[in-house]
């Protein structure tokens, strides 16, 4: 009896283990899934979105992308997403890599992954987090373009989109 | 008093640096007088620091606006609007 209380514990310790990841390398989706999923019985529901580099972007071909972050700063920004994702939808677990670096078309960007008893809750906090993600966490995208480098501008459509997060109609 | 001031994508390769340390003769400093201090380090400081640009600040790395008070040791950061995702 003992035992199985240590070990509801610890699991319990398991589901909340807020994953965040800023790396150089790609990762592999299904291998990220299985393993934020096949600890906890309880998922019914794995939401996940990949972001994947275009080669085209305002009307110009783009050959490579290279991403810049605040170390410390970013990861923390990330957690403190999830967090929130945690606190406004029934949720067990979520998880976020991002990768920086130079990129090239077809690479994968980010992944956002979220595990849920039903799949609304884990829909909606995907799309939130994804959201909250590209209007508040540090990085920063420039592209190389067939005339020359530049950084990409910040986009009204993104705050737009993390916008409609503060209407509590949208949960 | 020293701050350390870190700058990130766009504004470290216009201000050809990406960290300086700002030095005040008092204590009781906002963010607001860093960036007057930034200010005067040249044309290109004046340009993009400038009240209508749109940076972010960060102190310990938590975003602020530019009335919040900076200590001794702390790590303020101008950034870009962000475009990652």
């Amino acid at each position: 009896m003992r035992a199985m209380r240590w070990l509801c514990f610890l699991r319990s310790l398991a589901d909340n283990v807020m994953s965040v990841r800023v790396q150089t390398e790609d990762f592999d989706v299904s291998q990220e899934m299985l393993a934020l999923r096949q600890k906890n019985p309880k998922v019914g529901a794995v939401a996940s979105f990949v972001g994947v580099v275009r080669d085209l972007n305002d009307g110009d071909e783009v050959s490579a992308l290279t991403l810049e972050h605040y170390p410390g700063m970013t990861e923390r920004s990330l957690e403190e997403i999830v967090s929130e994702a945690k606190s406004r939808w029934n949720i067990y677990d979520a998880l976020i890599i991002h990768r920086v670096g130079t990129l090239l078309p077809l690479d994968q960007i980010v992944l956002v992954l979220v595990t849920s008893a039903h799949r609304g809750e884990s829909f909606k906090a995907c799309e939130f987090l994804m959201d909250y993600l590209k209007t508040r966490a540090p990085f920063w995208k420039k592209e190389q373009t067939s005339s020359g480098e530049r950084w990409v501008d910040a986009r009204t459509t993104d705050s737009v989109a993390a916008m409609r997060w503060k209407n509590t109609d949208d949960e | 008093m020293k701050i350390k001031v870190l700058f990130f994508a766009k504004l470290r390769e216009l201000f050809g640096t990406s960290q300086v340390d700002v030095t005040f003769t008092e204590s009781n400093n906002k963010v607001s007088d860093v960036l007057a201090a930034l200010r005067q380090k040249g044309e290109v400081w004046a340009e993009e620091l400038n009240e209508n640009k749109s940076f972010r600040i960060a102190v310990n790395q938590e975003m602020v606006t530019e009335d919040v008070m900076i200590n001794e040791g702390d790590e303020m950061a101008l950034f870009p609007p962000v475009t990652g995702g």
